[in-house]
């Protein structure tokens, strides 16, 4: 198992330094630099700008420049961002754990309804109920995350009920350790919502598929003639070899909705990775950029890992030594 | 003599299939529709997509009245609107019921370019000037929503199509090329792809869009959105082409071949590649809407097509605010359309499945 973990980690360091090296020479190679608008700015000093020039080597070529951001990458240190004129990490951290509450969030909704939805498609095969979900996850898969965030905005904006973006309502700081809770679940509500229902309608007819091929097995017809309930003979038999192939989806499904929720976190207001990559992708603020880059790639590295952890869990054919 | 019927082909078999599959039929009959409504949105528009009138900013859809004001059935006509604001400064809108303007056809309007060549100055339908006909109301600055919609078709419309021809040629290729050769290159190539599919899609699309640079004109931005995309598509295609490439290059017909002398680049377009066909007509109508939501979400955060060009995903960057979609829910139009759009692509994608992909069938049941 840990071999497993040490061996995912290895082959992923050459693919982050890739990935960063190749936006790092993307934005350095477009004219027109976060550096020159700084020089403009008042409020910058030119000792600053001198300061962080010798130390990421801003005044040489884009390779040394790199080079230097790489190595104070491996020192902690994740550069300057020039927008908010802070320190990368003392932004980023926060913005991370916010994106991470809400993928979990979308992440744990989808997965709690999708996959008893889809099993109950597959038993009630071909019924009326099961042409239902079938119409309704169509359209739940169809919907544009961004688009379904706009409608929901909306509806809560006529009933009211709900807070309408943002994370903390203003008196959050006095509440108490329950209130607070109760406040951000409010929050997280619209959000959560726009991102799961379309990955609902996907997973549940994956789910659906794999429990049909399941139960046209042999051991299920066995099972059956044994005279063992229906209930055990789906949930204990068919339901176990039915889930496997979906484990592997989802480290990738992890990194699909990080990706959908950056534009609801744009769209709910939301302060996550997402929101933070857009300004900083607006003002070419390069360490802004680079820094919310790698911290999706290692999002998106922890979600397989996971995954590889839960088949070994779930299946123990599965071994990795 | 007896007639002897002509056995079908493995591909009119499909079609057939596909054929009697009522939903998917409509889906593709709505696209048809769409795309020929882009094709000629400067006919069937009534406006330009850049014509504005600021008192029209968010006027609701225009009324149509076939029913005169002694209640007979007439020609149908629509009134001017009057803008005024109430004690809350919200815009409300009057008719103005002093002058009729009746419908008309095949009138003589704004001047275009039929097709972008013949010069042309009719619209399908239309009212004379000043009175105004929007069929789905206004947007911010006063201009039809309706012919927006038509016009921002043609970017939202095409940007699918030639993306995806882009990623295709390019994950196809690249693919081929890994699964054949195996070993080395194979190893080299797959990592890049899953570099690319390591970063969560969206954080790349803004990435590269920073690698824009600003002063690029809208044609210009139009093409670099369609190779953005294409270059973060092309990954997972050419990942699944290489698994199968890998099992094909081992038949007997791909030695045969290369015993009679052929060069590995004809053996992998002409006796590998095809037999990934079904797979990527597929994959190519599963991909689509893909596009169509990259540029949309791009676009919605004015990273994409900007004013005053159209395209569904900028008019709808809009509805970003909860006072503008309360007080006009009609620029909310552009999200349907974008929704049908991607539901009626996923739709074939799957009947193409049903009918292309034997293995699919019994999954199905």
């Amino acid at each position: 198992m840990l071999k497993i973990i040490l061996r995912r980690f290895l082959i992923a360091i050459p693919q982050l330094v890739g990935i960063s090296l190749m936006t790092f020479a993307l934005i350095q190679l477009t004219p027109g630099n976060f550096f020159d608008t700084l020089k403009l700015d008042p409020q910058i000093s030119p000792q600053t700008i001198e300061r962080y020039e010798k130390m990421y080597h801003l005044n040489e070529p884009w390779v040394n420049q790199y080079w230097a951001w790489l190595k104070n990458l491996f020192q902690g240190d994740l550069g300057y961002s020039f927008f908010y004129k802070v320190q990368v990490s003392s932004i980023i951290g926060s913005r991370l754990f916010n994106t991470f509450i809400l993928a979990l969030a979308s992440f744990l909704l989808t997965w709690f309804v999708a996959i008893p939805l889809g099993i109950w498609a597959a038993v009630h095969r071909n019924r009326f109920i099961d042409r239902l979900i079938q119409l309704f996850s169509y359209i739940a898969l169809s919907t544009p995350s961004f688009f379904l965030g706009m409608i929901l905005l909306f509806v809560f904006s006529q009933i009211g009920g709900l807070p309408l973006g943002g994370m903390h309502s203003p008196d959050y700081e006095d509440l108490s350790w329950g209130g607070k809770v109760f406040d951000l679940l409010k929050h997280l509500l619209i959000p959560t919502l726009a991102i799961s229902v379309g990955s609902i309608g996907a997973l549940q007819r994956i789910m659906r598929g794999n429990m049909l091929e399941v139960l046209r097995h042999q051991y299920i017809l066995a099972a059956r003639a044994k005279g063992l309930p229906e209930h055990r003979v789906i949930y204990h038999h068919a339901l176990r070899n039915a889930i496997n192939p979906l484990i592997t989806l989802l480290g990738y499904e992890f990194s699909g909705l990080l990706s959908g929720a950056a534009l609801v976190e744009i769209i709910c207001s939301w302060p996550g990775l997402g929101s933070l990559m857009l300004t900083a992708v607006r003002s070419k603020d390069l360490y802004l950029v680079m820094a919310s880059m790698m911290m999706g790639g290692i999002l998106f590295l922890i979600g397989n890992l996971i995954a590889d952890i839960l088949l070994v869990i779930a299946d123990p054919r599965i071994r990795y030594d | 003599m007896t007639k002897v019927e002509k056995p079908l082909s493995q591909f009119q078999i499909a079609l057939q299939g596909f054929r009697r599959n009522r939903m998917a039929m409509a889906c593709f009959w709505i696209l048809v529709f769409f795309y020929l409504g882009a094709i000629f949105a400067d006919f069937l528009s009534p406006y330009s997509f850049e014509m504005e009138d600021r008192d029209y900013s968010y006027c609701p859809p225009t009324k149509i009245h076939i029913f005169d004001e002694h209640g007979k059935f007439v020609w149908p006509y629509v009134f001017a609107m009057n803008l005024t604001f109430d004690d809350f400064h919200r815009r409300v809108y009057h008719e103005d019921s002093e002058k009729k303007y009746p419908l008309k056809f095949l009138m003589k309007a704004e001047k275009y370019r039929f097709l972008g060549v013949i010069p042309s100055q009719h619209h399908l339908w239309g009212v004379d000037s000043p009175g105004r006909i929007y069929l789905l109301g206004g947007d911010s600055r006063g201009r039809d929503l309706f012919s927006r919609i038509l016009h921002g078709a043609r970017i939202s419309l095409s940007i699918g199509l030639i993306g995806v021809i882009i990623s295709f040629s390019l994950g196809l290729i690249i693919g081929g090329i890994a699964g054949f050769y195996g070993g080395k290159i194979d190893e080299i190539l797959m990592r890049v792809c899953e570099m690319i599919m390591m970063v969560p899609g969206f954080y790349l699309l803004l990435a590269l869009r920073a690698a824009v640079p600003d002063n690029f004109n809208s044609v210009q931005v139009y093409f670099s959105i369609i190779l953005i995309l294409s270059f973060i598509g092309w990954a997972g295609l050419a990942r699944i082409i290489r698994g199968m490439c890998l099992s094909l290059r081992t038949r007997d017909y791909v030695l045969a071949a290369k015993a009679m002398g052929l060069s590995d680049f004809q053996i992998i377009i002409k006796h590998i590649l095809p037999h990934t066909l079904s797979y990527s007509i597929i994959a190519i109508m599963l991909s689509i809407p893909g596009y169509i939501l990259g540029e949309s979400g791009l676009s919605l955060l004015g990273l994409g097509i900007v004013d005053p060009y159209a395209s569904w995903g900028n008019m709808l960057s809009e509805a970003m605010s909860i006072v503008h979609i309360r007080f006009a829910p009609w620029i909310l139009w552009p999200g349907f359309l974008i929704l049908v759009t991607v539901m009626c692509f996923n739709i074939i994608g799957d009947a193409l499945r049903d009918c292309l992909d034997p293995k699919w069938k019994g999954a199905k049941e």
